[in-house]
């Protein structure tokens, strides 16, 4: 593999790591990690349809008219989405069940469609496959964290086993929504921490690297 | 009576129980973007109860009438995301040509809506629940105003937040999601509400 994608693949695991760096696909993020098993049949699924639809994109780059690029993607994606969708029901039915609604929503994931846009629609197949492959795990390594803080916490096991003894209760609150928000917002000032503590500064805020972004800054104003 | 008891309980469940944002986290991008000034979180809800009523109204009787007959249930979530995408385009459309003075109020935000996983969500929860068309229709209902009620909350929350001293690292994305978190539990209160009015 050459240097360049190497740096590609790594790139996507910690400096822009879409979960706690770019802060992209909020929605499984807080939803999915109440366990740590849960989380990971997430991210396996979400990194899944990143490649297929990276590669796909990056190879209809030239044929797919700029005009209409973002349905173009749409499409692919959710195409990408059903299919994955049938392989996690058909292998693992227990994940597709815990996943319930939050599969078919992938489509929707802004990290899919953000690497589409900002990435694969400029890069050869070979480099996208890797920014897929650096993103999906990254995606699914912070979620991962989440789902083991959250699990440990609220349930005093991890991956189902019991690390916490069964005479302490646990905060059964970490498993539900109001924990979702809060231990993701302790990670994002933790990160924050690290990064003014090595003196860098976030490269992109909030939703910077959303597709939608723009409107969203527009809408945000007021705009009208 | 009883038809109507069964609607009443599936909005109020919708807004307070089972709320979007707060309890199943749909809708959070929309939520953590928009929802700095009051006039823009209330734009923003009502441009998104619009399009959930508009693509309910469509995809149902879709999956009913079409989809279920012909056993092409995998194509469900390719068919409601082009819905939905074609539907805010049209919706846009019409509302420049005819409703100008709405177009304006609201067009800034339908390009965000296309990509908004509470709009895709609601459409896919009434077909997964096995919701009525009228059912699907007030759940839809429910399920905008639940999302109103939180930004417009929020929106206030968020003022005070923001202006209060707080550690620098803290500042910007993760208060507001801690604030979230607390707002959340505010939430769970509401636990029993529908039990106890209906049951």
């Amino acid at each position: 593999m050459k240097q360049s994608n190497w740096k590609v693949l790594l790139n996507g695991i910690i400096k822009e790591n879409p979960v706690l760096i770019l802060v992209l696909g909020t929605c499984p993020t807080l939803a999915l990690t109440s366990l740590a098993v849960n989380a990971v049949g997430m991210g396996i699924a979400a990194t899944l349809v990143l490649l297929c639809s990276n590669m796909a994109i990056s190879l209809l780059k030239n044929i797919i008219p700029d005009k209409v690029r973002i349905p173009c993607y749409i499409v692919l994606i959710a195409g990408f989405v059903t299919i994955v969708g049938f392989l996690v029901q058909a292998y693992a039915p227990s994940i597709y069940d815990a996943l319930g609604l939050y599969l078919p929503l992938i489509v929707v994931n802004c990290i899919i469609l953000g690497r589409a846009e900002m990435f694969a629609n400029k890069n050869t197949v070979l480099a996208s496959a890797c920014d897929a492959i650096g993103m999906g795990l990254g995606f699914t390594l912070a979620l991962l964290v989440m789902g083991s803080i959250r699990e440990i916490l609220g349930a005093g096991t991890w991956f189902g086993i019991q690390i916490i003894p069964e005479s302490v209760t646990p905060m059964s609150i970490m498993t539900q929504p109001p924990g979702g928000f809060f231990v993701f917002g302790v990670l994002i000032a933790l990160v924050n921490f690290i990064l003014a503590r090595k003196g860098k500064k976030r490269k992109v805020s909030g939703c910077g690297g959303c597709p939608s972004a723009e409107h969203c800054a527009k809408a945000s104003e007021g705009g009208c | 009576m009883e038809t109507f008891k069964s609607l009443l309980v599936i909005l109020i469940t919708a807004i307070l129980t089972q709320n979007f944002i707060l309890n199943k986290f749909l809708g959070i991008c929309p939520f953590l973007g928009v929802s700095k000034k009051l006039d823009s979180s209330v734009g923003m809800s009502v441009a998104v109860i619009f399009v959930m009523l508009m693509s309910t109204a469509v995809t149902w009787p879709i999956q009913t009438y079409l989809l279920d007959p012909y056993n092409l249930g995998y194509l469900q979530t390719v068919i409601f995301i082009l819905i939905i995408a074609a539907l805010v385009q049209l919706i846009e459309i019409i509302l420049k040509k005819y409703i100008p003075a709405l177009h304006q109020a609201l067009g800034v935000y339908l390009p965000l809506i296309t990509t908004n996983c509470a709009v895709l969500g609601v459409t896919i929860l009434n077909i997964t629940e096995g919701y009525g068309f009228w059912e699907s229709m007030v759940n839809s209902l429910g399920a905008g105003l639940g999302f109103m009620l939180a930004m417009v909350l929020f929106s206030g929350v968020r003022s005070r937040a923001e202006s209060d001293q707080i550690p620098s690292c803290f500042k910007g994305m993760p208060i507001t999601l801690i604030a979230a978190s607390i707002v959340a539990v505010a939430f769970m209160g509401f636990n029993g509400v529908v039990d106890g009015l209906f049951k």
